[in-house]
């Protein structure tokens, strides 16, 4: 039988995953973007598993906002991204410290 | 066999989420995450979240893979190059993931849910054969979560204003067509009839 522990699982390996790409990827920002798509994933996994155990809408509606948030991430990361290259012609993570942050 | 789909759905989503970071193309890497969101949707629709699962597959297999794939292709890298360090992280990656998983691990094994968890409930799901998932999320959205659901709306619209702000060039060096010029252009001024003789023309 299949129940909330298994989902959690998955969602948890996931999640990890995500960060290992960020942690691993030192330069190419697109490879990093993507892993924050797979670590909003996971929590959206982990939120329509809690929805469907409990039996409560509101994780699902939730689930929702966190889709619409996550597509403009992409675009706005995206659009800052190709405006960079245009700028220096890299998309290297270490050549970006104009800011000296 | 809901039990086979499970770990079907599973164990691709995993495989393909770490091929995302492991593969040589990053138009692979996007592949990989179109199957990897497939997979994901595969288990909203075991868990009974179909709307859900087709909203997922419509906004990120359709707009958001397509928009990493658009700018991949997009821009000239060399890829190869951007792979260099790699293997010296891969260790200290590889530790933080674990110490992360192992975190992970004791948070939901030492999980209990609260007694009064159900009585806690904002809005109980209604049962699927009489209301489906897509009506009954709608009811709750268009009423309780409608002010959320603008905001949802809005943070779209200031995204999409400040992709269009941050990506739109003015080139001052190539030449457009200007139709007010070109309707307010005078034929008297622009042509000029010129009646030559036979034999005096230059």
């Amino acid at each position: 039988m299949i129940g909330l522990a298994h989902y959690l699982t998955v969602a948890a390996i996931l999640f990890v995953t995500g960060i290992f790409g960020i942690f691993v990827n030192r330069k190419n920002v697109i490879i990093i973007l993507m892993s924050i798509e797979l670590m909003l994933l996971a929590v959206n996994i982990n939120l329509v598993a809690f929805s469907a155990a409990l039996g409560d809408l509101v994780g699902q509606v939730f689930t929702l906002f966190v889709l619409t948030v996550a597509a403009a991430e992409a675009a706005i990361g995206l659009a800052i991204l190709v405006c960079f290259f245009r700028n220096t012609g890299t998309i290297a993570v270490e050549d970006i410290n104009v800011m000296k942050g | 066999m809901a039990v086979f789909a499970f770990y079907l759905f599973a164990v691709v989503a995993i495989v393909s989420g770490i091929l995302v970071i492991f593969a040589r193309n990053p138009v692979h890497s996007v592949l990989w995450l179109i199957l990897a969101f497939f997979s994901a949707a595969g288990l909203f629709v075991l868990l009974g979240a179909e709307f859900v699962a087709m909203i997922l597959l419509i906004v990120y297999v359709g707009a958001v893979a397509v928009l990493f794939l658009f700018v991949v292709m997009m821009l000239d890298v060399e890829f190869a190059a951007l792979r260099a360090g790699m293997v010296k992280l891969l260790p200290v990656g590889m530790l933080i993931a674990l110490v992360l998983l192992v975190q992970l691990g004791f948070v939901f094994g030492g999980w209990q849910v609260s007694e009064q968890a159900l009585s806690l409930r904002q809005a109980v799901t209604p049962a699927p054969a009489e209301v489906e998932n897509t009506a009954a999320l709608g009811m709750l959205i268009y009423t309780k979560y409608v002010f959320l659901f603008q905001a949802a709306g809005l943070v779209l619209l200031v995204a999409m204003v400040g992709a269009i702000v941050l990506t739109l060039q003015k080139r001052t060096y190539v030449k457009r067509q200007d139709v007010l010029v070109q309707m307010y252009r005078d034929p008297k001024e622009a042509v000029q009839l010129v009646d030559i003789k036979p034999g005096q023309g230059a």
